[in-house]
């Protein structure tokens, strides 16, 4: 059985930053702990209602500001399977890549409203609206990072391409 | 056709003859900064996942400045870890408590021009004031750069911003940046290389190219470079290292920016940001008169010795009316500003002397009080920043903070500065 699982999309503006997706000051915390504050500042509602395989969608400019991994960490840690936005802040968008969380550039968020049920295709970058009964696009994502994507995020993809070496000098 | 000099140091690093803007390569990294956050104690478990160590120690400079000094049991920890780290690593530096890493890796003598450098933490561009490709990464882009080395980039896209003419007195590095913010936006999203050129770049020295190249992680670049030169080549000879050919690293006479925006330095005038973000900058006039409970001047962008400077400048035989909260940026800078009297004058104008470390700026050590209103000459305002959502924090240049630091309120530094 081959289902598509839905998500909920959960809707942002522009501009939505680090220092809302991982507060400063719970930076020192286990991730556990910075994700329950995750964007408390924009909707404090959201840590506690977002479910695993539900969308983030946003403006221009998500995840500016800061280096801190934590803001795209905490939202894999939520369960978001996907981040869909105008434009994203340029270390928010490759951290986001590395660990494994898919985040695409669309310029069609517009059609896309809080509570839609949705389903993102990181290959091919085909977006399907259930709700709407639309089907929406954005930038697909090159091969070689859905290949690390693929392995799970950079971890995984280095710690198997480390292995896959240490195996080839053992048989050499 | 030429190159740009990001152009230049990026084939270089992928060991191409020539690159163009939207190709991927695969660059190698020639030095990779790290701090107390994100660094051993986030990239350490990754590399032992690995199973290998760095890919070059001697090419690895370790900071600790977030969480300095310690105050409860997590931050205590983590500096353990940070200095377990550097003992087992023979790196080729490892300052703890002496700084924040954007002032004290160039003070230390690591940066040249030409060279491509990791961070990891978002104002790395700040090394791109010496004529170097310096960008941000987060901990497991990291923890894949000590592993091998090496790192994937998008070969950016040149933006060269040229301000002709001479900032009149009181207007400094920091007004440029709080007025490109409000005028070119944050939500770029492009990761462009930015380049400061033009007469007005040209007169600033070393540590006001440092604001300006730092503050571009706010207007959305990757990097922000400033042409290597005789200032540049003195800095780097005084940090006790050689600048090497200074020649080498400059944008070909043909090279093709992608855009090329044009400003006047003598129109601009002292600027502030209002909450809650750098892109709320407009003309200090816009926000006078509004009254501040707190003034701050402290972080990699604003509180280096000539911002010290400035705020002693306003501040010599004045006396803050509100609590004047100051983190000397480095503990060398906050020896040269004792050694020529700038702390002095600070200190009995009600200064509070802060650690040299990231402190407030980043949230992380300290906070600000629920609901205060608070001018800082830090790079970004977003809510929460500084601790509690509830404060708002004004953005101004170290001569708009001192200012508004003596009236209580919001106040053009020109009106003090004689």
């Amino acid at each position: 059985m081959n289902t598509v699982q839905y998500g909920r999309a959960f809707v942002f503006g522009d501009s939505v930053n680090t220092d809302a997706l991982a507060p400063g000051i719970y930076m020192k915390h286990p991730i556990g702990t910075i994700a329950s504050h995750c964007l408390e500042s924009v909707d404090p509602t959201f840590a506690t209602t977002v479910r695993p395989g539900d969308v983030v969608v946003a403006g221009k400019g998500f995840g500016i500001g800061s280096s801190r991994e934590q803001a795209a960490e905490a939202l894999k840690h939520l369960g978001v399977a996907a981040v869909l936005a105008r434009s994203f802040g340029g270390i928010f968008y490759r951290n986001a890549l590395n660990l494994g969380l898919p985040v695409l550039v669309c310029d069609s968020v517009d059609g896309i409203g809080a509570g839609d049920l949705v389903h993102v295709d990181a290959a091919t970058g085909v977006i399907d609206n259930k709700t709407r009964g639309t089907t929406l696009s954005a930038a697909p994502l090159p091969a070689f990072l859905l290949a690390m994507i693929a392995d799970g995020g950079l971890v995984p993809h280095l710690e198997k391409r480390f292995a896959d070496r240490r195996a080839a000098a053992r048989q050499s | 056709m030429g190159m740009t000099l990001a152009e230049k140091i990026v084939a270089r690093a992928a060991g191409r003859g020539h690159v163009t803007p939207g190709e991927i390569v695969t660059c190698a990294v020639d030095l990779a900064m790290i701090h107390d956050s994100g660094g051993p104690r986030r990239v350490a478990p990754i590399l032992k996942r690995f199973g290998v160590g760095l890919w070059d120690p001697g090419r690895v400079v370790l900071i600790s400045d977030h969480y300095v000094p310690a105050s409860d049991e997590e931050t205590r920890r983590i500096g353990e870890i940070t200095r377990k780290f550097a003992a087992e690593n023979p790196l080729a530096g490892f300052y703890d408590g002496e700084g924040i890493c954007h002032v004290v890796l160039p003070e230390r003598g690591h940066l040249r021009p030409g060279m491509f450098v990791v961070g990891g933490d978002s104002h790395s561009p700040t090394g791109g004031a010496f004529g170097a490709y310096m960008f941000g990464v987060g901990a497991t882009e990291m923890a894949g750069v000590l592993a091998t080395g090496e790192i994937w980039l998008t070969v950016p896209e040149t933006i060269e911003i040229e301000w002709s003419g001479r900032l009149a007195p009181g207007i400094v590095a920091k007004d440029i940046m709080l007025f490109l913010c409000a005028k070119l936006g944050m939500e770029g999203g492009r990761t462009q290389a930015v380049h400061f050129r033009g007469e007005a770049i040209r007169s600033l020295g070393m540590q006001e190219r440092m604001t300006l190249a730092n503050m571009t992680a706010e207007i959305g670049g990757q990097t922000g470079l400033v042409d290597p030169d005789d200032t540049t080549a003195a800095f780097i000879r005084r940090a006790g290292a050689e600048p090497g050919d200074i020649l080498r690293w400059q944008s070909d006479a043909d090279a093709k920016p992608t855009e090329h925006h044009r400003f006047d330095a003598g129109t601009l005038v002292p600027q502030v940001a209002a909450p809650h973000s750098p892109a709320n900058a407009a003309a200090v006039t816009e926000h006078r008169s509004v009254p501040i409970q707190v003034a701050h001047i402290g972080a990699c962008t604003g509180a280096k010795i000539a911002d010290l400077r400035m705020a002693a400048q306003v501040l010599k035989g004045r006396k803050a009316s509100v609590p004047l909260l100051v983190a000397p940026a480095s503990r060398r800078d906050q020896e040269a500003a004792a050694r020529d009297g700038t702390l002095q004058i600070l200190v009995e104008a009600g200064a509070k002397l802060l650690p040299n470390a990231c402190g407030m700026c980043a949230g992380y050590g300290g906070a600000l009080d629920e609901d205060v209103t608070c001018i800082s000459s830090i790079a970004r305002n977003f809510k929460g920043r500084m601790g509690p959502s509830s404060a708002r924090i004004y953005l101004g240049s170290p001569y708009t903070v001192a200012a508004s630091a003596v009236r209580g309120r919001i106040t053009d530094p020109r009106e003090l500065l004689s």
